[in-house]
C-alpha cells in the first residue's frame, strides 16, 4: 500500500508542479484584475474579467483566426494524409522509400519547418515567392490577405506526416478481404474506396479530425516564428494572443481568461470525441 | 453457369511454387471439391478462378472465354470467404444488394432479387440487422445469399464451413448440397475436411504440394487411391500402410510382412512383377482388417477406442509399426495387450511402389 504510493509520487510531484497547481491556480488568476503598472496590487474583479476580456476585440479577432486557422488545416490536412497514404498502399517496388518520405515531417521540428519556410517565401530569394510571381513584393507572410493561408500551408506540411501514418494504419487495418469481395461483386477502383475503404476508414477519420482540431487550436511554434500573429493580428491565434498577453502587456489576468477559454473549447471538441467514438467503436471485423 | 478449366497452371510467390502444372476441368453444373491440408495451393487454385491471384503460366477458362486478363468483376463468379467478408457497416439487405448494385441492377429488381436469395436462405427477419448483430450461422447465410443473389457462372467457396460449430457444420452441409441441385449450377468448393469432401463433392481433387495428386468421385477415391498421400489424407482413422519387401516363390509373388509372408492374389502380382520393384508399401484400411484365429500377421492389442456404433482397435505388429482395425460392436473384444491375428481379404490389398508412392493398378 505504502509502497504503491510511493511510486507513484514522483510523477505525482511533475504533474503536480507542472500542470495541477498553474491549472488551478490559472482559475484563481481570472478573477484578478492584472494592474496596469508593475508594482501596484492586484484587484479582485471576480467574473467579471471574463465578461470584459470575451467581449473584448481581442479575443474575438483570435477566436475567429483560430477557427480559421483550423478550416484551413485540418480537412486539407487529413485529404492529403488519406491520398498519400492510398498511394503508399499499393504493391509497388520502392515504396518503402516513398513511405519514409512521406511520414518524415513528424520528425521535423517546428523550428526547422519554419525556417525552411521562411527561406521559402523570403521576398528577395524565395523560391516559393518566385513561383508564386511575388519576387520582390511581399512575403505571402507578411501580406494581411495571405498570412494565415501561408501559415496554414506550413502547418498543413508539417503535420503530413502524422496524417499520413494514422491514415496508413487505418488503412492497413481494412481486411483485405473485404476489398476482395468487393472486387468480385463488381465494384470499381472508385466504388471500393467510397463503399468499403471509406466506411471501414470512417472512425480513423473522425479521430483524425478531432486530434487535428485540437493541435491546430494549440498552434504556436510556427506563428511565432514566421509572423508573430502579424500582420495586424490576421494570424494572431488563441494560443498566441494568450503569449503575448503574458509575456508582451504583463497582464496575468486577461491572459488567464483567455487560457481558460481555449480549455474550454478543447474540453468541448473532447467530449464529442469520446460521445460519439462511443456510439460506434463495436465495428466487427 | 459454365464449365471452368485450369490448363497447365503454375502460380509462383517469389521462390515459392504455391500452385504446379495443375490440369483440371470443372464440369458445367458440377461440384468439385478442392481437398488437401493447408499450404497446398487449394486456396490459390481458387483464387485464380476469381482473378484475385494471376497465374504465372498456363491458362483458366471459365465458359468459352480465357479469362487470363479478365478482371475479377467481369468473370462473373461470386465467391463465399471463410470468414464471410460482409461488409461490417452495411445491413444484411445492402450486403447482398452490393454485387447487383455494381452491376447497376435496377431498385425495383434488385429488390425482387435480394427477396428472392434471402428467401431461400431463410433471411427475411434479419434484413436490416448489422453483420455484428448476426450468429456465426446467419453470417454464413448472408454470405451465401449474397452470392446466388447475381446467378453467376459459377460459385467459388473458400472453407465456407469452418467458423462454423460441428453441428451447424453437419446442418449447413446438407442445405448446400440442396442448394446446389436447385441451382443447378457449378460449385467450386475448397476445404481440408475430408468428410466435406466425401459427402459434397460430385468430384474430388486432392491437392499436395501444389500439385494435383487424384481426381475422381469421392468413392473411387477412396476405394482407389492413386498413391500413398491420398491414401493416408483421405479416411478415419486413415490406411493402414507397413513396408514390404517383394518376395518371388515360383509362380506366385507375395509381400514380407513382419512375421508373416503374405500372397498378392494374382492379376496383382502380375501387376507388381510387371513394374519390378523391389519394395512395396502395403494397404489396408481399418474396416477390412478382421481378427480371426486363423489370420497370418500376429499382433499385440494397445489401445481400445470405443465410438459406441463401433470400436477402433490400435494393435502393435512385430517390427513396432502400429495398426488400427475397426470392429462392429457385436464382435468380442480383445483386452489390451492380448495378442490377436489379423487377416483381410486380398481383394481390399493396396499396394503402391514404395519409391514413388504411386499406387500399382491392376490392369
Amino acid at each position: 500500500m505504502l509502497l504503491g504510493y510511493a511510486l507513484v509520487l514522483p510523477s505525482l510531484l511533475i504533474f503536480g508542479t507542472f500542470i495541477f497547481y498553474p491549472f488551478i491556480k490559472n482559475f484563481w488568476l481570472a478573477l484578478y484584475r492584472t494592474p496596469p503598472f508593475p508594482g501596484l496590487p492586484r484587484r479582485w474583479v471576480g467574473i467579471s474579467q471574463y465578461r470584459d476580456v470575451l467581449t473584448s476585440q481581442v479575443f474575438t479577432n483570435s477566436f475567429k483566426v483560430t477557427l480559421e486557422f483550423v478550416v484551413l488545416t485540418v480537412p486539407i490536412g487529413i485529404v492529403l494524409g488519406l491520398g498519400l497514404a492510398v498511394l503508399a498502399h499499393q504493391r509497388l517496388r520502392g515504396m518503402g522509400i516513398f513511405r519514409v518520405i512521406f511520414s518524415s515531417t513528424v520528425v521535423t521540428s517546428v523550428a526547422v519547418a519554419s525556417l525552411i519556410s521562411l527561406t521559402l517565401l523570403n521576398p528577395q530569394i524565395g523560391l516559393m515567392n518566385y513561383w508564386l510571381g511575388r519576387t520582390g513584393s511581399l512575403s505571402p507572410l507578411d501580406d494581411p490577405k495571405w498570412a494565415l493561408v501561408a501559415v496554414a500551408g506550413v502547418t498543413i506540411w508539417q503535420n503530413l506526416g502524422l496524417s499520413f501514418i494514422i491514415m496508413s494504419a487505418g488503412l492497413q487495418a481494412v481486411p483485405d478481404e473485404l476489398l476482395e469481395a468487393a472486387r468480385i461483386d463488381g465494384a470499381g477502383a472508385w466504388s471500393r474506396f467510397r463503399n468499403v475503404t471509406l466506411p471501414m476508414l470512417s472512425p480513423t477519420l473522425f479521430f483524425a479530425a478531432v486530434v487535428g482540431s485540437i493541435l491546430a487550436f494549440h498552434s504556436f511554434g510556427q506563428i511565432d516564428l514566421l509572423t508573430e500573429g502579424g500582420p495586424q493580428n490576421h494570424t494572431n491565434v488563441l494560443v498566441y494572443s494568450i503569449y503575448q498577453t503574458v509575456f508582451k502587456e504583463n497582464n496575468n489576468g486577461k491572459a488567464a481568461v483567455l487560457a481558460i477559454a481555449l480549455f474550454a473549447m478543447t474540453l468541448v471538441l473532447t467530449l464529442v470525441q469520446l460521445k460519439i467514438l462511443e456510439r460506434r467503436v463495436s465495428y466487427e471485423r | 453457369m459454365a464449365r471452368v478449366a485450369f490448363d497447365d497452371v503454375t502460380k509462383r510467390f517469389g521462390d515459392v511454387v504455391a500452385v504446379r502444372d495443375l490440369t483440371l476441368e470443372i464440369a458445367d453444373r458440377e461440384f468439385l471439391v478442392l481437398l488437401g491440408p493447408s499450404g497446398c495451393g487449394k486456396s490459390t487454385a481458387l483464387r485464380m478462378i476469381a482473378g484475385l491471384d494471376e497465374p504465372s503460366s498456363g491458362t483458366i477458362t471459365i465458359g468459352d472465354e480465357v479469362v487470363n486478363d479478365v478482371e475479377p468483376r467481369d468473370r462473373d463468379v461470386a465467391m463465399v470467404f471463410q470468414s464471410y467478408a460482409l461488409y461490417p457497416h452495411m445491413t444484411v439487405r445492402r450486403n447482398i444488394e452490393f454485387p447487383l448494385k455494381s452491376r447497376k441492377v435496377p431498385p425495383d429488381e434488385r429488390g425482387r432479387l435480394v427477396a428472392a436469395a434471402s428467401e431461400t436462405l431463410g433471411l427475411g427477419e434479419l434484413l436490416d440487422r448489422k453483420p455484428a448483430q448476426l450468429s456465426g450461422g446467419q453470417r454464413q447465410r448472408v454470405a451465401l445469399a449474397r452470392a446466388i443473389v447475381r446467378r453467376p457462372l459459377a460459385f467459388l467457396m473458400d472453407e465456407p464451413l469452418s467458423n462454423l460449430d460441428a453441428k451447424l457444420r453437419v446442418q449447413t452441409r446438407a442445405e448446400l448440397i440442396e442448394l446446389q441441385a436447385r441451382l443447378r449450377t457449378t460449385i467450386v468448393y475448397v476445404t481440408h475436411d475430408q468428410i466435406e469432401a466425401m459427402t459434397m463433392g460430385h468430384r474430388i481433387a486432392i491437392l499436395a504440394g501444389g500439385a494435383l495428386q487424384q481426381v475422381g468421385p469421392p468413392q473411387e477415391v477412396y476405394e482407389r487411391p492413386a498413391n500413398l498421400f491420398v491414401a493416408g489424407f483421405i479416411g478415419t482413422p486413415p490406411m493402414n500402410t507397413v513396408e514390404a519387401r517383394v518376395v518371388r516363390e515360383g509362380e506366385t509373388i507375395a509381400v514380407g510382412l513382419p512375421g508373416a509372408r503374405l500372397p498378392l492374389p494374382a492379376p496383382l502380382a502380375h501387376a507388381v512383377a510387371a513394374r519390378n520393384v523391389e519394395r512395396v508399401v502395403v494397404g489396408v484400411r481399418p474396416e477390412h482388417l478382421l481378427l480371426a484365429a486363423d489370420g497370418i500377421v500376429p499382433a499385440t492389442v494397445t489401445v481400445v477406442e470405443s465410438l459406441g456404433h463401433e470400436r477402433n482397435l490400435v494393435c502393435r505388429l512385430d517390427d513396432g509399426t502400429l495398426i488400427i482395425t475397426r470392429q462392429a460392436m457385436d464382435v468380442p473384444c480383445p483386452g489390451i495387450g492380448d495378442s490377436v491375428r489379423l487377416m483381410t481379404d486380398p481383394e481390399h490389398l493396396h499396394v503402391f511402389d514404395a519409391r514413388t508412392g504411386d499406387r500399382v493398378n491392376v490392369p
